[in-house]
Order: C-alpha cells, then sequence, then structure tokens
C-alpha cells in the first residue's frame, strides 16, 4: 500500500466561453490560485501533469505552453488524455506519482479552449470520440448521438420520459446559477427544455453539456509534506478507474455504462465501503458526470446510489437536491458549469475539496456530515470512467 | 422546395463562414492586422491565417475481404479459426486465443433493433445530409451492427423490431456501404 495524499491546493477559472484569454493566460488563472492556495512556489511542484484533449485549439503542446506560461519549466510534465475523463487520469497519475514516494508534490492541470474553433468542427472532432471508422466515418455519428443511444434504450427499458431528463437540467441550472465560475448562471424551466430543439434525438439542446473553455488545478502531496503545509488537507482515500469498448456496437446494454460500474466498485472496495445500493449514505455530495441529462441518471445508477431503473426516481422525487439522499453536482455539473473536456476531472475535484471545506457560496454548500465526497467522471461514452474519492478523514494503512 | 434548392447544415455554416471570414479580410485591410472584436464581449481576437485540412489514410489491407464481398453484395466478417471467436467489426488477430488465423464468414442479414438516435446537428464533414437516423442491431449470432436505418421519424420506431440488411451505394459520395432497413 502506498502513501496517503493530500489534496493541498485548488484552483478554478471560470468556465463559459473565455474569448478574453488564450491557453497559457486561461491555465495560469487556475495555477496561481492553486500555488496561493496550497502556499507554495513553482520550483516546489516536482511535476506537473496536463490533461487536455485539444484538436480544436491552436496550441499542438499545451503542456510545455502552460509549463512556460505559468513559470513551471522545466519541471517534468506530460500532457494525457482519457477523453472527457482526461481531468481525472491526470488527478489519478499526479496521486499515484505521491502515493508510490516518486515525488512529494506534484500538479494537475486540466484544461480546454474548445471556442478556438467553429461549433461545427467542434462537433466533428467530438463525434470522432469513438471508433473513427465503423462509427463517425461511415455513420456519422455525434458525442450527443451516442448518448442519445443510452437514451433511447434507457426509456424503452424503464420508462424514464424526455420530461425526466429534463428535470436534471432544471437541478443542475438551478445550482449553476448560484456558481460565480459557471458557464450558465441562470436557471432554467421544465418548458424552457422541453420545447428546446433536438440535438440527437431524443436528447434537446437543454438536455447537453456546452462547448466550455476553462482551466482548472489541484496540487497534491504527501501526508508528510501536507502536514507541514495545511491544517485541512482533504485526502484521496480511493480511485476506481476502468475502459470499455471504442465501439459502442460491442456492447450488449445501453442501460449503463459498464466502465463507470467497474470504476465504483473498484473505488469502493478500495476505500472498503459497501452496502447494496445506498452507496449514498456515505458521501455528503457528489459530482457526476452530466455531459447529457441522460448521462446523470445512469450515474447514480453506475454508483450504486439506486437500483438499476430506479435513478430517475431520484430525479422525479428531487432527492439528487440540497436535503435530498444526496446532493448532486452543486456546482451546476458539466450541464451548467460547463465541461472544458481535460478541465472537468480536475474542476471536479477542485469543487469537491471546496464543498468538504466548506468554502462554497452559501447556496450551494452541501452540508458536511459524512467528511467524504465522489467524483464520476466518465470520458467518451463510457469509454473510459474515473471514481475518485475524497475525505476529510486520514485514509487508513497509510504512513 | 425542390431537394436542391433546400439549404443544408454545410450550406448555412459555409455561408456563416463568408460572411465573417470577409468581415475579418476588411478589418485586415484597414488597420493591416487579422484582429477583430468578439462579436458578444468585444474582447480582441486575432483570426489564424494559417490552416489545415486533414483527411486520414487509413490502412485495409488486413480486411480487405470485408470490401470485395461487399462489392458482391456479401456481408462477411471474421471468425478465429482456432477458438471460434467471431468478430464484428472484422479483425485480422485474435487477441482472445493469440493467433491470427481467420475465416471469412457470411453473416446473417436480419437482426434486432438495440438502440437508436436521429442526429439533427450534424459534424461538418455530415452536414450536406438531412437528419440520419443510426441503429445498432443485434444479429442472431451475437454480434451487433451499428449504421443508419431508412426511416424519417425516430418516434415511429421500436426497439426490439426486425431490422433488414442492405447493402447499398452513399450519395453522394459514391462508396459501397450498408444500411438497416425496418422489415413491415
Amino acid at each position: 500500500m502506498g502513501r496517503n495524499v493530500a489534496v493541498v491546493g485548488v484552483g478554478h477559472s471560470r468556465y463559459g466561453v473565455r474569448s478574453d484569454v488564450n491557453i497559457g493566460e486561461l491555465a495560469w488563472e487556475s495555477i496561481k490560485k492553486a500555488l496561493e492556495d496550497a502556499n507554495l512556489e513553482q520550483k516546489d511542484i516536482e511535476y506537473f501533469i496536463v490533461s487536455s484533449v485539444g484538436g480544436w485549439s491552436s496550441e499542438y503542446l499545451p503542456a510545455v505552453v502552460i509549463g512556460e506560461y505559468s513559470g513551471l519549466t522545466p519541471k517534468g510534465t506530460a500532457r494525457v488524455e482519457a477523453a472527457c475523463a482526461s481531468g481525472s487520469a491526470a488527478v489519478k497519475l499526479a496521486y499515484e506519482m505521491v502515493s508510490s514516494g516518486t515525488v512529494d508534490i506534484a500538479m494537475a492541470v486540466g484544461l480546454e479552449k474548445m471556442n478556438e474553433s467553429p461549433t461545427p468542427v467542434v462537433v466533428e472532432f467530438i463525434g470522432r470520440a469513438g471508433n473513427y471508422f465503423w462509427e463517425f466515418h461511415n455513420f456519422g455519428l455525434t458525442f450527443p448521438g451516442y448518448y442519445a443511444l443510452y437514451a433511447t434504450a434507457y426509456m424503452d427499458k424503464y420508462g424514464a420520459t424526455e420530461e425526466d431528463f429534463c428535470k436534471v437540467a432544471v437541478k443542475n441550472h438551478y445550482y449553476g446559477a448560484r456558481n460565480p465560475k459557471a458557464h450558465f448562471q441562470r436557471e432554467v424551466t421544465i418548458e424552457k427544455c422541453m420545447t428546446s430543439r433536438y440535438i440527437a434525438w431524443p436528447l434537446k439542446l437543454y438536455d447537453c453539456s456546452p462547448i466550455t473553455d476553462g482551466s482548472s488545478a489541484v496540487i497534491l502531496a504527501s501526508e508528510e509534506v501536507a502536514k507541514k503545509l495545511t491544517d485541512s488537507p482533504v485526502w484521496i482515500e480511493a480511485v476506481g478507474e476502468a475502459s470499455d469498448t471504442a465501439n459502442l456496437s460491442k456492447r450488449d446494454d445501453f442501460t449503463y455504462l459498464r466502465a463507470a460500474r467497474l470504476a465504483a466498485e473498484k473505488a469502493y472496495k478500495k476505500a472498503g465501503l459497501m452496502d447494496g445500493y445506498n452507496m449514498y449514505k456515505y458521501f455528503d455530495v457528489a459530482e457526476v458526470h452530466d455531459c447529457f441529462t441522460i448521462a446523470e441518471v445512469l450515474a447514480y445508477e453506475d454508483l450504486r446510489f439506486a437500483e438499476p431503473g430506479k435513478g430517475i426516481e431520484l430525479v422525479r422525487n428531487e432527492e439528487t437536491y440540497i436535503g435530498g439522499k444526496i446532493p448532486v453536482n452543486l456546482s451546476g455539473g458539466l450541464k451548467a458549469k460547463g465541461h472544458p473536456i481535460g478541465a472537468t476531472g480536475v474542476g471536479m475535484v477542485a469543487e469537491l475539496t471546496n464543498q468538504l471545506l466548506q468554502r462554497v457560496e452559501k447556496d450551494r454548500q452541501a452540508p458536511i456530515k459524512n467528511g467524504r465526497a465522489l467524483a464520476h467522471n466518465v470520458g467518451g461514452t463510457g469509454h473510459y470512467a474515473y471514481v475518485t474519492i475524497l475525505s476529510l478523514s486520514k485514509p487508513n494503512g497509510g504512513v | 422546395m425542390s431537394r436542391e434548392e433546400k439549404k443544408t447544415q454545410k450550406d448555412m455554416f459555409d455561408e456563416q463562414m463568408r460572411q465573417f471570414e470577409s468581415f475579418v479580410e476588411n478589418m485586415k485591410e484597414s488597420i493591416g492586422l487579422p484582429t477583430f472584436p468578439d462579436m458578444k464581449t468585444g474582447v480582441l481576437q486575432w483570426y489564424d491565417q494559417r490552416w489545415i485540412t486533414t483527411r486520414f489514410i487509413i490502412s485495409v489491407e488486413g480486411i480487405k475481404e470485408f470490401f470485395d464481398k461487399l462489392l458482391d453484395g456479401k456481408f462477411v466478417t471474421t471468425k478465429c479459426r482456432k477458438c471460434g471467436e467471431l468478430y464484428f467489426p472484422p479483425q485480422k488477430d485474435c487477441p482472445k486465443c493469440m493467433a491470427s488465423d481467420m475465416e471469412w464468414v457470411e453473416l446473417s442479414r436480419e437482426g434486432t433493433l438495440l438502440t437508436f438516435t436521429q442526429i439533427n446537428v450534424k459534424p461538418y464533414s455530415f452536414a450536406h445530409y438531412d437528419d440520419y437516423i443510426v441503429g445498432i442491431v443485434r444479429l442472431p449470432e451475437g454480434v451487433s451492427i451499428t449504421a443508419w436505418v431508412r426511416a424519417d421519424d425516430p418516434s415511429k420506431l421500436k426497439i426490439g423490431s426486425k431490422m433488414r440488411l442492405e447493402i447499398v451505394k452513399r450519395d453522394p459520395e459514391k462508396y459501397v456501404t450498408y444500411e438497416w432497413v425496418p422489415v413491415e
């Protein structure tokens, strides 16, 4: 078993259409905050991992561009890609570097500047996030289209409706309206969602996360270093990860994401948590991967917050607002906070660290009782999945 | 309106881009730089003076039989001679038993619709098409095939319904591919 690892500093840019900054400037917004939060300087960071998917933006080697702009050169670095879960992959790799003793302090930086390209080009890039030849080239699937395949199957099997899915959008916009860092800081109504145009039937505009620019950064440190830096470390208790086939046609069930289920099981096992489909009991708050409203419902079930087919009831009964069984996506989620692909997973860890330390805006702060939070980050259409558990209590078995 | 006169998403996007580019060209001529204020916020943007268009060259040598047979009106895939594993899409190697000894077998042409969607907002390279429906169909052999479904209204399709595979020539690109047709 490795060393205990703590989050000792976080930074999170404002998400949105960030035409006001270039890639280096955007990354610096988060890196500067994270360094200040941890009370560290660039020279203290031993390695930084950059999560960014790119293609739609100008800098082909974002890690070194960010390093140069932020004064992190000549520290070791690399860019990682796990589609929309790239950020969690970066956190996981930084965690492993610290846990294994390779370094004492590592940084994960997530960045995406999607609006450097026009929308149809971005749609083109994300549509290629599957199997290029057998899915995209011949049949022109889009990213909303892949999740629509799941929505159609889920609705057919469990009787969920388009209106049910819109309720997820209403909740996430409700909290996005209370998050000054969110892309969409306004509430929406069921009616507005229901009357929005189809993007990929049965998913409508308001079922979809936007094309967002943003950055986020977290600094991880070993227990020994963390103790010197802060009185309030947030520990990474466990990370679970898994993958699934590139071709969706190789999967036999479109009502759950196998990779997310496996990642959750792995994380729960590492943390020693298991209680059937009542896993929400262990957590005060969760950030889940709601790139589309259907994805949030699948997340409830894959995380065992609800039995298969019952996730939609958590939505109908408003159990994932503050005061319900488990508040989910109090940041606004990908849906309203926005989804700058490579930044998303790092941003989830930054948000949950702030939630556990009770330093987010009052009207979207979860009551902290268990001292534990969960990030669920999916790449592609369940191609990659990472589940990260954060805790105010020091994990067992460490130094 | 006839099909020829109807504006596709590609036409609309190309028109927007032409307008945008002529705006930036005018700015460049008047001030000497390809800079312009962002339409919404007024912050200064630089319009890239370099561009790339990319098309990939993909090897199909290992599965060329698939295309040869498709041209003969047959729909085939690979089956491992050693362990019997059936693959779709076809592949040259069997990671299950580590052999690379495949036979080509014909697949049945009818299956069951597992799930489907209609693509309304299209990627740029598909923006010249009308909205199209994509479905995944399970064959009795246990493999599934993703393809377009020949239908107009997704709300009339049912999961579990029977689909028949047809080999077709795709317009306007004029290459042979396959699609699902609902069985009445």
